[in-house]
C-alpha cells in the first residue's frame, strides 16, 4: 500500500476503506522492521499497543462512520513519541542509560490528549540523551541517521522524531524544543516542525531539560496537520502552572514579515540563503510585505542560552541521584556531565550574579527587542540553521561548534515566542532545506496561515525519502 | 568581662492544609502507612511539575499579617539544591530573595519587641527510617511528608535570654493555633526550632543593648524537638562559648546538635562543609503578585488574635494567670467568651465564669456554655423560705413590734428596714427580701 502523507489523506483512506488502521500499523511496522536498523529512529517500538489502538480505531470507524473523525480528530494517526514523553507502562529512557529500564507510572498530558483524540502510538523515538544536542549523536542508544542520506545527521535533539515521519515509520512525531530541537530535525528531514509559544502546551510528563525554555510540539508533513495536532495538545491541564488558555490571534489584513538583518550575515550557507530568498520572493508575489528589522542583542543569544540552559539542566538532573531508577550518576554521558558542571558553576555563590543573573538580564533585553519588532510586523523569517544537514561525526568532538548550530533557534526559546519550521527545497546533494517563521506569543495561527499559503503552491513537504 | 547572649530563631511550622504544597496529595502524613500519600509530583518523578497551593500561600500571608509583617506585592519560589535521599527532586522548592512576608515585629508581654526578618513558604522533605529488615540494617524512605507545606519564620537576633525565647515561641504557637493554620505540635514535628547563638563580649557594662555589634560568628543549633530542650541547649551552648572565649579561643561558626543525656551540644557540620544551595528562580511556578486590596481582604478575614483577647479579658477584670490559662486553649477560650455572653443575661460576671473554669474546670462538665452558666446561676441562687412561712413571720412581727408599727403608721417610713430585719431574724435570713417587703407593706396597710 502507499503510505498516506497527511492526516487528511489518512482519514480519507480509512473512511473510504482503502485500508484499515490495522493495515496502516502493519505498513509502518514493516518499514520500521526493514529499515530502522540502519536509521535507528526508535528506542522502543510498541507493536502490541499500536495494534490494540488500531483495532479500537477501526471499531470506532465501523460504529460511527464519518462522525468518528469529528469525535476523534486524530483517529488512525500513527504517532511516534520522542522518548522524553512519559508513556504509562511503556519504557521511557530520555535516550540515557540512567533511565534505561524506567517504566513510568503515568503519561504526559500531551500523550493523553493525543491518545484520547484517537492517535496510535507506534513507539518511542531516539534523541540526544536528555535532549542535549543538535545532531542526535549524543544518544546513549546510538545516533539516528538522516533518511535522506544516511551519512548525514537528522538534526537534534528530536532526531528520531525527524527521521520517523521522513522515513514513513509514522505519520507524525512529537518533540520538544528547548533551542531548536523540533525545528532543526524538521529542517534537516524535510518536515514541518512546530515549536509552540512557551505556556501554550503543557509540559507535564515531559522529562524536563531547561524548565524556562522547554516547549512541547510536533513534526508533521503539512502545516495543516501541525495545526490539527496543536489544537489538541494546547491549553491548560491544571498540572503545568505556566500554561494559559489564551485566545489565539490571527489577522485578515495584509501581512508584514520582518527580516532580522543580524540573521542574514556571513556564515550563512549560500544554499540556505538562496532558498530563503526564494521563499521571500514567493510571499512578495502573494501580497506579503517585507521589512528589515534588527535584534541588536541577539548576538548574545547563544551565550545567554548556554548559561541559563545548563543552570536549569543541572537542577533538573539532580533528581537522578543514583538512589532511584537503578543507575548511578556516573552513568550520565559526557554531554550531560558537561552541562551539570557548567550549570552548577554558574549558579554557585559568587558566580551567580556574574553569569546567571546577567544572562537573565540580557534575556529580558532580547525579549523587549522582540516585542518591539512585533509591534511593527506580524512575523519574522529566519534560517533554522546556518547550514544544511552535516555529516555524522563532523562536529561531535567540538561541542562549541555543535552549540552554534542553535544560533537561529535561540530567539524563540529565550523569548517564548512560537516558531514554525517549513521545508523549502533541497540542496544540490538532495538534502532538505527550509526556513522558520516566528510570531508574537500565542500567534501560532498567523504562522499557520503563512505556512499554508506557501504549502498550497509547493510540494517539497510531500516528498518522501527513498530508503 | 561581661558576655551578652545574641540569639536569633528560625521556626518551621507545617501548615495543616488539606493538600500538599505542590500537589493534590493529603498533607497529613502523621501515623499513615508509609508511601501511601504520594504522587508523581511529591515523589519527584521525571516529568512531574508543581502547582502552588493557594491556601498555603494565603495562610502564610495571614500569619505574616498577625505578626505585623509587610506582605510582598511580588513574591516568587526558588530552588534550593542539596542532595539527600529524602529530597526526591534534588532540590527543595523554597523562597530565597523574595519571600511572602518581610520585617515584622511581635511584642513580648514584658514589652520587649522581637523583630521578624522574614517569613517564607517551602515544602517539607520525606522521612528516613533506619531499621533492621530480615536481619539487615536498612534505610527506608517514606515520602508521605514530602511536599507538605512548611512555613519558615526567621527572627532578628533580638533575644538575650532564654526566658524571652520561650515566651516568644509560646506566643507564636498561640497565634498559629488561633489562625487555625497549623497544630504547631512539637511532638508531631509540625513545629520545629533552630537557634543561632553567639556571645557578645563587653569590657564594661555601660553598653546599650541596641548599640552592640553582632559577633562575627554564629553557632546554629538544629534538630531540637521541644521548647524545654531548646532552652537547655541554648544554655549549654552559651556556657560552652563563654568557656572558649574566656580562655581566649575563638568560637567556630558551625551547626551543632544537642545531646539531652549529657546536657551538651555537639558539632554536626562546620562552616567549610556548609552547602552552596545554588538558589535560582523556580521556572515551573509563575511569580505571585498581590494587590493592596487582596492583602486588605486577607487582613479583614483574620480572627481575633491572642493579644487583643488579652486586652479584652483584662478589661473584664481577669487576672493574668486566668487570662493566660484561658487563652492557651483556643477552643476553651471561645467557650469562655460564649459563656460570658450568656452570663451577661443572668448577672453572671466574666470573672466568676473564669474562676469556675480555671479553678474548678467546671466547663469540662458542660458541653454547651449555656449549661455552665445555668449551673453557676443555680449555685449562686440562695434557697429562700416558703412564701407561707414569710407570711406568718410578717404577721408575727407586725403583732409583736407595736411601737415601730405605730411609728410607721404615723409616717415614719424609716422603720421598715428594722421590721424587715426582724422578719429575717425569724426566718433565719432565709427570706427573699423583695417578698418580705411586699408582704410587710400589705400587712401594714391593713
Amino acid at each position: 500500500m502507499d503510505i498516506p502523507l497527511t492526516i487528511t489523506e489518512t482519514q480519507k483512506g480509512l473512511l473510504e476503506k482503502k485500508f484499515t488502521a490495522v493495515d496502516l500499523v502493519d505498513a509502518y511496522l514493516a518499514r520500521i522492521k526493514a529499515f530502522d536498523k540502519d536509521i535507528n529512529a526508535f528506542i522502543t517500538v510498541s507493536d502490541e499497543l499500536a495494534y490494540a489502538q488500531a483495532k479500537e480505531a477501526d471499531q470506532k470507524i465501523a460504529e460511527l462512520g464519518k462522525k468518528a473523525f469529528e469525535q476523534f480528530p486524530l483517529l488512525g494517526v500513527v504517532t511516534a513519541y520522542k522518548d522524553i514523553f512519559l508513556t504509562k507502562g511503556l519504557r521511557t529512557t530520555a535516550a540515557s542509560k540512567v533511565l534505561e529500564s524506567y517504566v513510568p507510572p503515568y503519561s504526559a498530558t500531551s500523550v493523553e490528549r493525543l491518545t484520547d483524540a484517537g492517535a496510535i502510538c507506534i513507539g518511542k523515538t531516539n534523541l540526544d540523551a536528555w535532549a542535549h544536542g543538535s545532531s542526535g549523536e549524543n544518544s546513549d542508544f546510538g545516533p539516528t541517521k538522516n533518511p535522506w542520506n544516511k551519512e548525514y545527521v537528522p538534526g537534534g535533539s528530536s532526531s528520531g522524531a525527524g527521521a520517523s515521519p521522513a522515513a514513513n515509520f509514522s505519520l507524525i512525531a512529537t518533540g520538544t524544543d528547548t533551542c531548536g530541537s523540533i525545528r532543526l530535525p524538521a529542517n534537516y528531514c524535510g518536515l514541518v516542525g512546530l515549536k509552540p509559544t512557551y505556556g501554550a502546551v503543557s509540559r507535564y510528563g515531559i522529562i524536563a531539560m531547561a524548565s524556562s525554555l522547554d516547549t512541547v510540539g510536533h513534526l508533521t508533513r503539512s502545516v495543516d496537520d501541525a495545526r490539527t495536532v496543536f489544537n489538541i495538545t494546547k491549553g491548560e491541564d491544571g498540572k503545568d502552572g505556566v500554561v494559559k488558555n489564551m485566545p489565539m490571534t490571527s489577522t485578515d489584513k495584509k501581512l508584514k514579515i520582518g527580516i532580522p538583518k543580524e540573521f542574514f550575515v556571513e556564515g550563512l550557507d549560500s544554499e540556505v540563503r538562496k532558498s530563503i530568498d526564494e521563499v521571500i520572493e514567493f510571499y512578495k508575489r502573494h501580497d506579503v510585505e517585507f521589512v528589515e528589522v534588527s535584534l541588536p542583542h541577539m548576538k548574545y543569544g547563544i551565550s545567554v542560552y548556554y548559561i541559563i540552559q545548563p543552570a536549569e539542566v543541572s537542577s533538573n538532573l539532580a533528581r537522578y541521584d543514583g538512589i532511584r531508577y537503578g543507575n548511578a550518576r556516573s552513568t550520565f554521558s559526557d554531554e550531560a556531565k558537561r552541562r551539570i558542571m557548567l550549570g552548577s558553576y554558574v549558579l554557585s555563590s559568587g558566580y551567580y550574579d556574574a553569569y546567571y543573573l546577567k544572562a537573565m538580564k540580557v534575556r529580558t533585553i532580547i525579549r523587549t527587542e522582540v516585542n518591539e519588532i512585533f509591534e511593527k510586523v506580524d512575523a519574522m523569517i529566519a534560517p533554522v540553521a546556518p547550514t544544511p544537514p552535516f555529516k555524522l561525526g563532523a562536529k561531535v568532538d567540538d561541542p562549541l561548534q555543535m552549540y552554534l548550530t542553535d544560533v537561529y533557534a535561540a530567539t524563540a526559546n529565550l523569548t517564548g515566542i512560537p516558531s514554525l519550521a517549513i521545508p523549502s527545497g533541497f540542496t544540490k546533494n538532495g538534502l532538505p532545506l527550509g526556513f522558520q517563521l516566528m510570531g508574537p506569543r500565542f500567534a501560532e495561527e498567523t504562522l499557520f496561515t503563512l505556512g499554508e499559503m506557501y504549502q498550497k503552491e509547493t510540494t517539497f513537504h510531500l516528498k518522501a525519502a527513498k530508503l | 568581662m561581661e558576655y551578652i547572649p545574641i540569639i536569633g530563631l528560625e521556626v518551621h511550622v507545617e501548615l495543616s492544609t488539606k493538600s500538599k504544597m505542590f500537589c493534590g496529595c493529603p498533607a497529613d502524613p502523621f501515623g499513615k502507612q508509609p508511601n501511601t500519600q504520594t504522587c508523581p509530583v511529591c515523589l519527584g518523578l521525571p516529568g512531574a511539575l508543581p502547582i502552588a497551593n493557594g491556601k498555603a500561600v494565603k495562610d502564610t500571608i495571614k500569619f505574616g499579617l498577625a505578626v505585623n509583617c509587610k506582605i510582598s506585592h511580588f513574591a516568587k519560589f526558588d530552588r534550593k539544591h542539596y542532595t539527600y535521599p529524602d529530597l526526591p527532586k534534588g532540590y527543595q522548592t523554597s523562597q530565597y530573595d523574595m519571600p511572602l512576608c518581610l520585617s515584622g515585629v511581635t511584642t513580648l508581654s514584658d514589652g520587649k519587641p522581637i523583630r521578624i526578618r522574614r517569613i517564607h513558604l517551602e515544602e517539607d522533605a520525606g522521612k528516613m527510617v533506619h531499621e533492621k529488615l530480615d536481619g539487615k540494617r536498612v534505610s527506608l524512605i517514606d515520602f508521605n511528608r514530602s511536599s507538605v507545606p512548611l512555613m519558615e519564620m526567621v527572627t532578628e537576633p533580638d533575644f538575650h535570654d532564654t526566658e524571652s525565647i520561650s515566651a516568644f515561641l509560646k506566643e507564636i504557637q498561640l497565634i498559629v493555633r488561633y489562625l487555625g493554620i497549623s497544630s504547631a505540635d512539637m511532638e508531631k514535628g509540625s513545629m520545629r526550632l533552630e537557634a543561632n547563638v553567639s556571645l557578645f563580649q563587653s569590657q564594661d557594662t555601660s553598653y546599650m543593648i541596641q548599640d552592640i555589634d553582632l559577633p562575627d560568628y554564629k553557632v546554629e543549633l538544629k534538630n531540637i524537638n521541644s521548647f524545654k530542650f531548646l532552652e537547655k541547649a541554648i544554655k549549654a551552648e552559651l556556657k560552652r562559648q563563654e568557656a572558649l572565649l574566656e580562655s581566649g579561643e575563638k568560637v567556630k561558626q558551625e551547626t551543632r546538635g544537642y545531646d539531652e543525656d549529657h546536657d551538651e551540644t555537639f558539632s554536626q557540620r562546620s562552616k567549610e562543609e556548609a552547602h552552596d544551595y545554588r538558589y535560582f528562580p523556580e521556572a515551573d511556578l509563575p511569580p505571585m503578585r498581590f494587590s493592596d486590596e487582596e492583602i486588605a481582604s486577607i487582613k479583614d478575614s483574620l480572627p481575633e488574635l491572642p493579644q487583643s483577647k488579652r486586652e479584652k479579658y483584662s478589661q473584664w477584670q481577669l487576672s493574668t494567670q486566668y487570662i493566660e490559662t484561658l487563652l492557651s486553649d483556643k477552643t476553651r477560650g471561645e467557650y469562655f467568651e460564649q459563656a460570658v455572653t450568656v452570663g451577661q443575661k443572668h448577672n453572671v460576671s466574666a470573672k466568676m465564669i473564669a474562676d469556675l473554669m480555671v479553678n474548678k474546670s467546671l466547663d469540662k462538665e458542660f458541653e454547651e456554655p449555656e449549661g455552665l452558666v445555668r449551673k453557676i446561676v443555680e449555685l449562686t441562687k440562695r434557697s429562700y423560705a416558703e412564701p407561707e412561712a414569710v407570711k406568718l413571720a410578717v404577721e408575727q412581727v407586725v403583732q409583736e413590734q407595736t411601737k415601730p408599727v405605730n411609728d410607721y403608721k404615723n409616717g415614719n417610713a424609716n422603720v421598715i428596714g428594722f421590721l424587715i430585719g426582724q422578719v429575717q431574724k425569724i426566718l433565719q435570713g432565709q427570706g427573699e427580701p423583695k417578698l418580705i417587703q411586699e408582704l410587710l407593706l400589705r400587712e401594714l396597710q391593713k
